[in-house]
């Protein structure tokens, strides 16, 4: 089994990108399970939320705290809310953010910096960078493809929102896949 | 069989939409809250003939269903916590009536303090109230109880409402693999609604009437004899459900690995599937440890689970609720199932309030139980101690 933990901000799509991204990958044959850590919802407020994938029904039901993966949608919560928190020898942290800087990274643990922010307004004109961290995910941790996460996003916001979404998604997930970060 | 991801209550949603109730009235609480907007919906864009009432809160929620029900109709609720603490009277007249109404509860803590998130104190709270409950440990569980329960509740031998039971975000909100069955199997499993009596201008009769000392001791055995007979009832359909649908639910209770346990965990809800995990490691280290799951609460199968847990040596009882001042509703049950039976059974309280609970809090308690420490409040801060 593998785990996601999604660090982000309440407003920013943290739990949409859950539920997304463990449909495309149900849709692709592997059993997969979303939730949010149901915190009190409110914008601004650092959330959370989780993806499970695995080759077997999950029955497991606790938070995730020893992460194959993580996505921090805001990077300033890295002052406040410890991200990396037992992440796994050779896990994958995406991390959004225009400026690159030192992060005290887990041993093993491989570092993708991208400014999701700029793709999502360049690409959706809104500074919701939910898709385009998707697309990143996509690409780097192989656990969803381009297609069922064209599908998912389509699904969810429809034709128009849908493809500027998925533009950006695509954005992302090109640059990941040809290491052009 | 068919799988699909959706969150559990839009799944659940689209279950009842297959149930087929004429009508629907609830107020929406965190975190049933989706359950009551999919509906909404779907009542809304003409999928279900069904007369949607709105409400001021779930006392007139459940009041209109009593209403709804005595004049003939299938009907469904569903709420949670504070929501069904404010129905209370409602619950009580409901089934001492004896109206087969089906109320999905997404179970959560009580106030205060305040608390939206999942334990099972709300329904619990309403242990004596003549409802059947059964507990679902995953969203299929939670749907196919749905359909089940309305098979049980409108048998004319049984005519009782029920619970059905999930973990308030923890199922309502998890986004997760279900089997949503067709419209012709639910429709060949349940069929239409036969009321036993409705109400009707042209033969008038009522329901509720006040009971004087010399029957009022009658109707409470009669009620309570029709609760007992639900659990033959629900093994009866349970039956039924599976050659209709696939899955088993002749059983009040499932057992993990319990055969050849020495220590058998009991629990109820999704609570199970984390314990699942955890026997499973403990298993490869060695140690004898099974799960009995309970899916029915009322009526309580004290005769399958003392049947169950007759070869293990320690009893571990997870309660999600605490009866304060005594210990949690589950484990009084289970050493009353158990009574004369040299079995050591300890309880432990733990989960309240949507703390979390992980495979090393079951592998903890397990220790704890083996050191011969139980009947506590586990996981608890060290500054109360």
């Amino acid at each position: 089994m593998r785990e996601l933990r999604i660090h982000g901000r309440g407003g920013q799509g943290s739990v949409t990108a859950a539920e997304l991204i463990a449909t495309a990958a149900f849709t692709a044959g592997v059993y997969s399970q979303a939730f949010p850590a149901f915190g009190v919802e409110r914008r601004g407020a650092p959330v959370q939320a989780f993806v499970r994938f695995s080759d077997e029904k999950i029955r497991l039901r606790s938070q995730v705290y020893e992460p194959d993966y993580i996505i921090v949608q805001d990077s300033t919560l890295i002052r406040d809310v410890n991200v990396f928190a037992g992440m796994k020898d050779g896990g994958i942290a995406i991390i959004n953010t225009e400026k690159k800087a030192e992060y005290n990274i887990p041993k093993g643990v491989k570092l993708i910096i991208i400014d999701a922010t700029k793709i999502a307004l360049e690409e959706i004109g809104l500074p919701i960078t939910n898709t385009t961290l998707m697309g990143a995910f996509a690409a780097a941790s192989g656990e969803i493809s381009l297609d069922a996460l064209k599908d998912a996003i389509f699904d969810r916001f429809g034709e128009k929102l849908g493809a500027s979404n998925f533009a950006a998604a695509k954005r992302a997930f090109e640059l990941v896949k040809e290491d052009k970060l | 069989m068919t799988l699909q991801i959706m969150e559990g209550s839009i799944a659940i949603a689209e279950t009842v939409r297959l149930c087929r109730p004429q009508v629907i009235s609830a107020y929406p609480i965190t975190p049933q809250t989706h359950i009551v907007e999919g509906l909404a919906s779907i009542v809304a864009d003409g999928r279900l003939d069904a007369e949607y009432i709105c409400v001021e809160s779930e006392f007139s929620a459940l009041s209109a269903c009593i209403g709804a029900s005595a004049a003939g109709s299938r009907v469904y609720s569903a709420t949670t916590s504070q929501g069904l603490a404010l129905m209370t009277e409602v619950v009580f007249n409901s089934a001492g009536m004896r109206l087969p109404i089906v109320m999905g509860i997404a179970n959560r803590a009580i106030s205060a303090p305040l608390s939206i998130w999942n334990d099972q104190q709300d329904s619990i709270m309403m242990r004596d109230s003549g409802w059947l409950q059964l507990y679902a440990e995953d969203n299929q569980e939670a749907l196919d109880m749905h359909i089940l329960a309305y098979k049980v509740c409108e048998d004319h031998d049984i005519l009782l409402p029920a619970f059905v039971c999930f973990d308030g975000f923890i199922l309502s909100h998890v986004y997760e693999p279900v089997d949503i069955p067709t419209q012709e199997q639910v429709d060949k499993f349940l069929g239409e609604f036969k009321p036993y009596q409705k109400l009707d201008v042209n033969d008038p009769i009522s329901f509720g009437m006040y009971a004087t000392p010399e029957y009022y001791l009658e109707f409470r055995y009669e009620h309570d004899a029709a609760v007992k007979r639900a659990a033959d009832a629900l093994r009866k359909y349970g039956k039924e459900f599976k050659d209709v649908f696939g899955r088993d639910y002749s059983e009040l209770i499932t057992t993990y690995k319990l055969d050849d346990a020495e220590t058998a965990i009991v629990a109820m809800g999704s609570i199970c599937g984390t314990v699942k995990d955890a026997i499973d490691e403990m298993r490869k280290d060695g140690k004898k440890v099974g799960l009995l799951s309970i899916r029915c609460f009322r009526p309580f199968p004290s005769t399958d689970i003392a049947k169950a847990l007759s070869k293990v040596n320690t009893v571990v009882v997870l309660d999600k609720n605490v009866s304060l001042g005594a210990k949690g509703a589950v484990a009084i049950e289970v050493k009353e199932a158990c009574y004369g039976s040299d079995v050591k059974i300890y309880d432990y309280i733990l989960g309240l309030g949507g703390r979390d609970v992980r495979k090393k809090d079951i592998k903890a308690i397990v220790d704890l139980a083996e050191k011969g420490k139980g009947d506590m409040f586990y996981g608890l801060r060290q500054e109360v101690l």
